[in-house]
């Protein structure tokens, strides 16, 4: 995989459906090889800004720029919330789904999938069904599927939203160590406030739709990190505070 | 296999024992063992007759099959004609075949034409229907995940809508394989050279009620058959499906 690391900038982006004003002026910012979590309310419109740098919503305003250059939805890498792994595919074309549809042939595609599933702990599993994996052996799947299109930008959309709180932590832990080593550009939307604050270098906080951006915190704290530190303790309460006022 | 041969010869029993024991005449009603005995020796009259409505069936059935997967996929890439055809498919639907079958013998004489549009106009609907609803089946996210990764129509058809609408697809043509066997044998019924369908007619006409049935029996049959053989083809076209449901 390429070890070329962009950076993204979001300006100023609004976006209605109808007369629902779902993203009213969004602006953040991740530098090369930076994790940048977006927490609000449920139903803020964190998922449409997703929608917009994937090039899936056309935005009525603003701009998305990678590297200075306008962006279009083939440098992001885009991770629903669901896996969405399809059962009639085995797990490894399910990987590789992304480069075929990009026009990869299947043995190509499978070919470049492949020596991905022993640091995403799913060696072994490459002709399983998606039915036979665990959770978060599933979400790691989807997300192997998402960084095998060696896109330029990652937007994890709640990955580990429905999964049981130890498995979560063990997947946290993990993705810290997988991206530290890879070294990817990362937006991630969240719920969970200490996620948030264990694997970002900001936390951008939106407020109740229409989206506005209320807060950006700078999580500057060393890796790897602590999850009952301090430090990281106080960055929690931090932002907990902040959601409460809005 | 076994709950269902076990209600069969518990009938059957009822049945034969009813016969012998209410003496009732043959012409009315022939005991199940004398259905067989006369389905036996006519064996030969009875297999001449099953090739031409096995043949009428699978050339009826395929035409029915191509129209279904044509306008199924057509009406899944326009919006504007799905809202046009869709309510036509339901007239198709609606079309008492009993008064137009004969109608079809007139115009289209007692060749296999007017066979071919009878059971294509029986299992049409139910085929089409089940894929227009099994490509719409497909997760509107899962549909967003193939845009992100660069799918146009055509991919996002290909790669998710087609096999997403395959469960659904068997399902219908398991309906609509048995509604092309009775569509055959009716078709004959009302005209034909032969088949199963006019030697009943024949056997009628002729009180030889017992060779009617055996005829009825005959064409149970090929339903099951064929509708055994959806199984088979299934499993060997989508394998992940009997896994899938194994596992819940």
């Amino acid at each position: 995989m390429r070890c070329v690391v962009r950076e993204v900038r979001v300006d100023g982006v609004a976006k209605r459906f109808g007369d629902r004003e779902v993203l009213d002026d969004v602006s953040l910012h991740a530098g090369p090889g930076e994790l940048v979590s977006v927490i609000g309310p449920s139903g803020c419109g964190k998922s449409t800004l997703f929608g917009v740098l994937a090039g899936l919503v056309e935005p009525d305003r603003g701009t998305v720029t990678v590297d200075g250059g306008p962006a279009t939805g083939a440098m992001f890498g885009y991770m629903p919330q669901k896996d969405l792994l399809f059962p009639w595919r085995t797990v490894l074309d399910n990987t590789a789904l992304g480069l075929e549809i990009a026009g990869v042939g299947r043995r190509e595609a499978r070919r470049r999938a492949e020596p991905l599933f022993e640091p995403f702990g799913l060696a072994g599993f490459e002709t399983s069904r998606p039915s036979e994996l665990s959770g978060g052996m599933r979400q790691r799947a989807a997300l192997l599927r998402t960084v095998v299109q060696d896109r330029d930008v990652l937007l994890l959309d709640e990955p580990f939203g429905a999964l049981d709180s130890l498995t979560r932590t063990g997947m946290q832990e993990w993705l810290e160590e997988v991206r530290s080593r890879f070294g990817w550009t990362v937006l991630l939307i969240t719920h969970d406030i200490r996620e948030a604050v264990f694997l970002s270098d900001r936390v951008v906080v939106l407020g109740p739709r229409p989206a506005r951006v209320r807060a950006v915190v700078e999580i500057d704290l060393p890796r790897p990190r602590e999850p009952a530190s301090p430090a990281a303790a106080a960055r929690e309460a931090e932002l907990l505070a902040l959601l409460r006022t809005l | 296999m076994v709950p269902p041969l076990v209600v069969v010869a518990v009938l059957v029993g009822i049945w034969q024992w009813a016969v012998t024991a209410f003496d009732v005449r043959p012409q009315v009603l022939p005991s199940p063992l004398r259905v067989v005995e006369q389905g036996w020796l006519f064996r030969d009259a009875l297999w001449t007759n099953t090739v031409p409505t096995l043949q009428v069936t699978a050339v009826g059935f395929a035409v029915s099959l191509v129209v279904a997967w044509v306008l199924a996929v057509v009406v899944d890439f326009s919006p504007w004609l799905r809202r046009a055809l869709l309510p036509l498919f339901v007239a198709s639907q609606t079309i008492p075949i009993i008064a137009i079958a004969p109608l079809l013998i007139i115009w289209f004489g007692f060749g296999l034409l007017p066979k071919v549009v009878v059971i294509a106009l029986v299992t049409f609907f139910p085929v089409a229907i089940g894929l227009v609803e099994g490509f719409s089946s497909a997760d509107r996210e899962a549909s967003n995940l193939v845009r992100s990764m660069g799918a146009g129509r055509w991919k996002e058809f290909r790669y998710l809508r087609l096999p997403a609408a395959m469960p659904s697809f068997f399902t219908s043509l398991r309906i609509g394989i048995t509604y092309a066997v009775t569509g055959a044998v009716f078709a004959e019924y009302v005209g034909a050279r032969a088949g199963l369908g006019i030697f009943m007619n024949l056997q009628k006409n002729s009180f030889r009620t017992d060779l009617v049935l055996a005829a009825v029996l005959v064409t149970a049959a090929i339903s099951v058959a064929l509708f055994g053989l959806t199984f088979l083809v299934q499993r060997l076209a989508m394998p992940w499906y009997a896994a899938e449901r194994r596992r819940g």
